[in-house]
């Protein structure tokens, strides 16, 4: 599986973080930061991500 | 043998009610029926980054997963009568389609002003072509008069002073975006507006449009008359249920929902997304509708489970269901964020950290509990206090 965040659109809601907290961050100037191939494992927290991304910023392939 | 579920709109709730039917295992047949001619979505950026540039579909659109790929979308279709008794839903075009289970996302309209005056440039803004139609008409200078001092009206003044129009706001209370935030944090965004230039004409309402086949101004309630281009009308919006009428349903404000999203009792009906009026044991057990971005998403998980449950597909699911509200709000700068529901705790209202012409944290409270929290910026600390809100619950 592989996240892909378009960060011209991304901004920095966050809240993806909530739904994915082991792939995706607010660094420490608030800045998003996120794993680029996370386990399969996390495949529904991150489509919930995805799903909750005010600007649907956020794509999953594979 | 094969069951059909019908998706009734095809917005972001009737997207998510599909994908959720989907992960929860559904293997038959789906079908979206939606008025708007183009596939779902996101309405959010109408009033905001889309407006401010060129408003295309595909700027806006949501993502179809796979597996969704197969689900049958009727688009450009009103639905013009439902028979819940039969399973039946008539479409506006004359065909009829029989179902097993049917999914209640027809979602809002836009109210518009009854009063008197020409209607051409006059707009709305719920979907894609009110955005362009607005859009082409937001040049420099125009002078541009938002009715409304709501949330997409305040996002509709900013949008639109960034694009260089003249922007005057009327609405009949006294501080925007009273109702949700409470007189001092929509004080301290009217200062904010103000500083950009904003002009509200507060406490009154349109009396009347003026103009000789197209608005050129209007009459306020209180005798003042000023000149306007444009006019959005931003005055809140009703549910789409006429379709549902005939059935004995409680429609007096969408449709009545129990904890677990079906309406009335009505086994095999489920409702999502703002048409959905439900009770949420977080907080108590008054049925509400939420008009926030999560709850389409939340909604229609829950009401997956339960038309599964209800088709004999999937075991109830037990527990309750208790969703946290959010929503957003971008204007100019300031990012505007709202967690749990602030309108339940509008008479305790606490300056948590920050000050409220900065960054601020605003907790409102109900019977000495955080209810909701409503913050500008300060992003640090939003996890924190979302993690306040997830602990409130009447059921703890």
């Amino acid at each position: 599986m592989k996240v892909i965040v378009d960060m011209e659109i991304c901004k920095d809601h966050g809240q993806c973080v909530f739904s994915a907290p082991e792939v995706f961050h607010l660094n420490e100037n608030d800045r998003l930061v996120y794993v680029a191939e996370p386990g399969e494992s996390l495949r529904d927290a991150v489509e919930e991500a995805a799903d909750v991304c005010p600007l649907q910023a956020i794509t999953v392939e594979g | 043998m094969s069951r059909r579920v019908l998706i009734a709109g095809a917005s972001m709730g009737g997207l998510r009610a599909a994908e959720r039917l989907r992960a929860a295992g559904f293997a038959g047949e789906i079908v979206a029926v939606g008025d708007e001619a183009h596939l779902p979505y996101n309405r959010p950026p109408l009033s905001k980054e889309a407006l401010a540039s060129e408003v295309t579909h595909e700027a806006v659109a949501f993502r179809l997963r796979p597996a969704v790929a197969d689900v049958t979308w009727r688009l450009g279709v009103p639905i013009a009568a439902a028979d819940l008794r039969a399973g039946t839903v008539h479409l506006a075009d004359g065909a009829e389609l029989a179902c097993d289970g049917l999914v209640v996302a027809t979602g809002m309209r836009p109210r518009r002003l009854p009063v008197p005056g020409p209607r051409a440039g006059r707009h709305v803004v719920r979907t894609l072509e009110d955005a362009r139609d607005l859009r082409a008409e937001l040049r420099p200078e125009v002078r541009l008069l938002v009715v409304g001092a709501g949330f997409i009206g305040c996002e509709v003044a900013a949008t639109a002073r960034a694009l260089g129009a003249s922007v005057t706001v009327v609405a009949p209370e006294a501080v925007p975006m009273r109702r949700p935030l409470g007189d001092h944090l929509g004080a301290a965004l009217r200062r904010r507006h103000e500083a950009h230039g904003v002009v509200f004409l507060l406490g009154r309402t349109v009396a009347a449009f003026l103009g000789d086949g197209r608005v050129t101004g209007a009459e306020l309630s209180d005798g003042t008359r000023l000149d306007a281009d444009v006019v959005v009308e931003a005055v809140g919006s009703a549910a789409n249920t006429a379709w549902l009428d005939g059935n004995g349903l409680d429609l007096s404000d969408g449709t009545l929902c129990d904890n677990a999203m079906r309406v009335e009792g009505r086994p095999g009906v489920v409702a999502v997304g703002d048409v959905a009026r439900f009770p949420n044991p977080r907080y108590d057990d008054v049925a509400r509708r939420v008009e926030h971005w999560s709850i389409p998403t939340d909604t229609a998980r829950r009401a997956a489970a339960t038309l599964l449950a209800d088709l004999g597909l999937a075991e109830p699911d037990p527990a309750p269901f208790a969703p946290l509200p959010t929503f957003w709000s971008d204007q100019y700068d300031l990012r505007v964020q709202s967690f749990g529901v602030p309108a339940l705790g509008g008479d305790d209202i606490r300056v948590l950290e920050g000050d409220l012409d900065g960054e601020v944290a605003v907790g409102y409270h109900r019977d000495g509990e955080l209810v909701g929290v409503v913050l500008i910026g300060l992003a640090p600390a939003v996890a924190r206090y979302r993690a306040m809100l997830m602990r409130t619950s009447t059921a703890a």
